[in-house]
């Protein structure tokens, strides 16, 4: 690692004015690996854990508000996500393994926006509302590429909103040794609205709008029958090919329409 | 720049001051010869280093120290009560969870967390648990095992938290 020089910040104000030249450091799970390998050179790194105000969840008018400082096992065991938002939950504790789950943070996962990413397919197919220290962002435009989101230089993202929807599920396929979704798919029935949302196969998060038109119309597995991906674009590596994505990203959008039909 | 970190480490009150880029194992291991925390991999992958922070079973080579500042960190040498182990280390014993034992560490300071959130856990949910931690000995037969009897014994007799 090479030397930086650490902020604890205790306040939102003073989180962002310190950050210039350096990182935001929520619970490291990436950004600590990262300095490891001296892939990143900070002059500082502006640690988020002593700021109140942004590590809890809660229900505001009929939303699910989740903290940027919660850890993803907070997530997956609270009794008003899991009673909420059941996919949610399910997602969060599928993230990495248990113990990156007691140190990661729902914030840090969704401002790194890795590919293989758990998250961004949630807070896409729920159509959440990232709140910041100077704006409110809609999901559908947050991700904007690899590693890439449509925060500002120093902009911190404080709150999730969820809006609680009717059914969703979230199925991936992880990678055997990383657990990273090699192909992640969350399907989400909100009113007469599908959002089909992928992460895992391509550079980002996207949607499958002829997934999407086909279950709005029929919200069952069959609706799927025939439907198919494009290799085109999708990330192929030691992992996987880009076929063999395109091919699991059905089998995994499937999969989750039918666990969403039982919820 | 020094940064100082204060906490305490199985009941023992620390305080030091530190380059921020300490890691929570280099504390451990370095400046307090607590060498039973193993480094494996050092790239969050094999799980050697998992201690207790504040009662949660994390990596403490991807955590900085002075992220530790004011917490309660518990390792495998504040298990046991003298010479009468946690049962968690007597199980791993009795079912011979492991072979060279560089892994176990790790693997019982996990265990110890996955068994106070969930005190009977199916042998699907022990590995599933175990997740984070690689043993290139056993098999995890034997592991899966010892978590097993382990969870019997603390339901018949919990143990009085040693690490929350």
């Amino acid at each position: 690692m090479y030397a930086f020089n650490y902020v604890r910040a205790s306040s939102v104000a003073e989180a962002v004015q310190a950050v210039p030249g350096g990182n935001f450091l929520a619970g490291g799970m990436t950004l600590l690996p990262s300095l490891k390998l001296r892939l990143a050179r900070p002059d500082q790194l502006v640690d988020l854990a002593g700021i109140p105000g942004i590590a809890g969840i809660e229900e505001v008018a009929g939303r699910i508000v989740i903290g940027a400082m919660v850890r993803h096992s907070d997530v997956a065991s609270s009794p008003l996500v899991r009673a909420k938002l059941p996919a949610l939950a399910d997602l969060a504790g599928g993230i990495g393994d248990p113990l990156v789950r007691n140190r990661g943070t729902i914030g840090g996962s969704i401002a790194n926006n890795d590919p293989s990413a758990d998250y961004p397919a949630a807070v896409v197919g729920f159509d959440a509302t990232i709140i910041t220290d100077r704006r409110e962002i809609p999901a559908a435009v947050f991700f904007t590429g690899l590693f890439s989101t449509a925060l500002q230089p120093g902009e911190l993202v404080l709150r999730v909103s969820f809006p609680v929807v009717h059914r969703a599920a979230y199925v991936k396929f992880p990678s055997p040794a990383s657990r990273y979704a090699m192909v992640g798919v969350m399907v989400v029935q909100a009113g007469r609205d599908v959002r089909v949302v992928v992460t895992g196969a391509g550079p980002c998060v996207f949607r499958l709008p002829a997934f999407e038109q086909a279950l709005a119309a029929n919200f069952a597995p069959a609706a799927l029958a025939g439907l198919t991906v494009s290799a085109d674009g999708l990330n192929q590596d030691l992992h996987g090919t880009a076929d063999y994505r395109a091919h699991l990203v059905s089998v995994m959008a499937g999969r989750a329409v039918a666990q969403a039909q039982g919820r | 720049m020094s940064v100082s970190v204060a906490l305490e480490v199985n009941g023992r009150a620390v305080s030091l001051e530190l380059d921020p880029r300490t890691l929570l194992v280099e504390l451990l291991r370095r400046e307090l010869r607590l060498t039973g925390t193993h480094v494996g991999c050092d790239t969050s992958q094999c799980g050697a280093c998992v201690v207790h922070v504040d009662g949660r079973a994390v990596k403490s080579c991807t955590m900085l120290a002075v992220q530790a500042d004011g917490a309660k960190v518990t390792t495998i040498e504040g298990l046991a009560q003298g010479e009468q182990l946690h049962p968690v280390q007597a199980a791993f014993r009795n079912c011979h969870g492991l072979q060279c034992g560089y892994c176990t560490p790790g693997m019982i300071m996990t265990t110890v967390d996955l068994l106070r959130r969930n005190p009977n856990p199916t042998e699907h949910e022990i590995r599933e648990g175990l997740e984070g931690n690689i043993c290139r000995c056993t098999g995890y037969q034997n592991i899966v095992r010892a978590v097993a009897e382990a969870a019997v014994a603390l339901r018949e007799a919990p143990v009085a938290s040693a690490s929350a």
